[in-house]
């Protein structure tokens, strides 16, 4: 059996997209947490030293090269599998099976995932395209050193209400599809016992709401005026 | 109770089907739905039309021959049940029920409601077996199995293979089908020693069959008539994930 057999299967295609999906997720969490500093009311003193950490240190430069590797590889394998998915039945029902016995975000994943893409293409042109290549004003920390000013930059962007309701609709995508795919990456690695099911059922819903509220609230609150 | 039917009509596998409007009366709440079928297939017979093809076989829900589309859902609107258990009281005198077949290209259409479910056929016989010496039989009790692993195996080898699951998939996927018949021989000692080529080669063959692949939705788990476990997909997946890295070739 052969390594390109393993991942042509059925099987090993979702696999790709568990894998990548779990490395995704995980980045979440730091971004969440990393963007969290906006709210340490310091006039943005320790989410821009936390931000140029992220930009300047070497591993997490590293781990930016994957992220994006997992990133696209998980859309390219999520378009192809909805794809050929869908060219298994070429002839539809009269009457749709409808909700019974799966939700409609379940089914729904590609066109979540599509909501996404737009708001990330919209998200890296404007943070991660300025930090990186075409330059931000920089700000001096209490320590003298020179960084870039990646809050400056967040509050002016978020001055903007279409902006701010651009990136509420884009966490609520991002709930509804962690909502299914949290759950449906581990069952596709294989986890079976109930104990853990209902483990990874309560934290999937859980990480499903509370990530993406807290992305929410972000532009929210520089929106309304609630960090300074 | 008086009904309207909108069937699905189709010659064979090459022309194109379409829906057709019937009416049938006097039919008794307590008729089972094929019966139903009966009465409108004599009627049928007697208008001189071309009788109604659909697959039955034991009309007891055990053999998994009966595969209609009914409003929407394999089976019919009852939970656990198939077609030919399915009573005319789940519906109402003067409904109209659309009745169609499985969708799916894997399960082309013969004629009518009846498709060709072989494929299911060569899944088996890719690894849905064991291995077993010849000679005497062996006693029943010899080998001890974990009860709670004697009752899942019996669990997924409740399976009848009628193809529901397929139905439902919105990728025609048959990964609920496979993944009962990988986890009903996996699950118990004698399975063990085909356990690996089993799941690479029912795989395969469910791949080439023309099968989607399980986007974990669990519409499958919902419609089955034996209510097999959503779990077991994720044992199949296990036992796929073992079984691609330990292999040694």
């Amino acid at each position: 059996m052969t390594w390109k057999q393993v991942f042509t299967s059925s099987i090993g295609k979702k696999l790709v997209m568990a894998i990548t999906g779990i490395s995704l997720i995980l980045f979440l969490v730091v971004h969440v947490g990393l963007n969290a500093c906006i709210w340490a009311n310091d006039g943005g003193e320790m989410f821009n030293r936390a931000a140029n950490f992220m930009g300047s240190n070497v591993v997490p430069r590293i781990l930016e090269v994957g992220l994006f590797g997992g990133i696209f590889l998980h859309i390219i394998q999520g378009y192809m599998l909805t794809v050929q998915n869908r060219s298994k039945r070429s002839i539809g029902y009269a009457v749709d099976y409808g909700n019974r016995g799966s939700k409609w975000y379940s089914r729904s994943m590609a066109i979540l995932g599509t909501l996404l893409l737009l708001f990330f293409i919209m998200h890296w042109k404007q943070f991660w395209i300025p930090s990186r290549f075409t330059g931000v004003d920089e700000v001096q920390l209490s320590n003298g050193k020179s960084v870039h000013n990646l809050y400056a930059l967040m509050r002016d962007t978020f001055q903007n209400l279409w902006v701010v309701i651009l990136y509420v609709i884009g966490c609520i995508s991002l709930g509804y599809h962690l909502a299914h795919g949290f759950q449906s990456a581990f069952r596709t690695i294989g986890v079976h016992n109930n104990r853990y099911n209902k483990m990874i059922s309560a934290v999937g819903y859980g990480f499903a709401v509370i990530v993406p509220l807290a992305f929410a609230m972000m532009p929210v609150s520089f929106y309304l005026g609630w960090v300074n | 109770m008086n009904l309207n039917l909108k069937v699905w009509r189709q010659k064979n596998t090459a022309t194109k089907g379409g829906f057709k409007l019937y009416r049938v009366e006097n039919i008794s709440s307590e008729m089972s739905f094929l019966e139903m079928f009966d009465v409108l297939n004599e009627q049928l017979i007697h208008e001189g039309e071309d009788p109604i093809t659909f697959d039955h076989d034991c009309r007891e829900g055990i053999c998994g021959a009966c595969s209609m589309y009914i409003d929407g859902k394999p089976h019919g609107p009852w939970q656990a049940n198939t077609t030919c258990q399915l009573h005319m009281r789940a519906f109402k005198d003067g409904d109209t029920i659309v009745v169609e077949p499985w969708r799916a290209n894997a399960f082309p259409v013969i004629k009518d409601l009846m498709v060709d479910r072989t494929a299911f056929d060569r899944i088996i016989q890719a690894g849905g077996y064991i291995s077993v010496n010849t000679g005497n039989a062996v006693d029943g009790n010899a080998l001890p199995i974990p009860k709670d692993d004697a009752d899942a195996s019996f669990a997924a080898a409740m399976c009848i293979g009628c193809g529901a699951c397929v139905a439902a998939c919105k990728n025609s996927s048959a990964m609920l089908f496979l993944s009962a018949k990988v986890s009903h021989l996996a699950l118990l000692p004698q399975g063990n020693p085909e356990r690996k080529s089993r799941v690479v080669n029912m795989l395969a063959q469910m791949d080439k069959e023309g099968f989607g692949a399980c986007t974990n939705t669990g519409a499958c788990e919902a419609t089955c008539p034996k209510e097999i476990s959503l779990t077991n997909i994720a044992r199949l997946n296990q036992e796929y994930l073992v079984a691609s890295l330990t292999d040694n070739k």
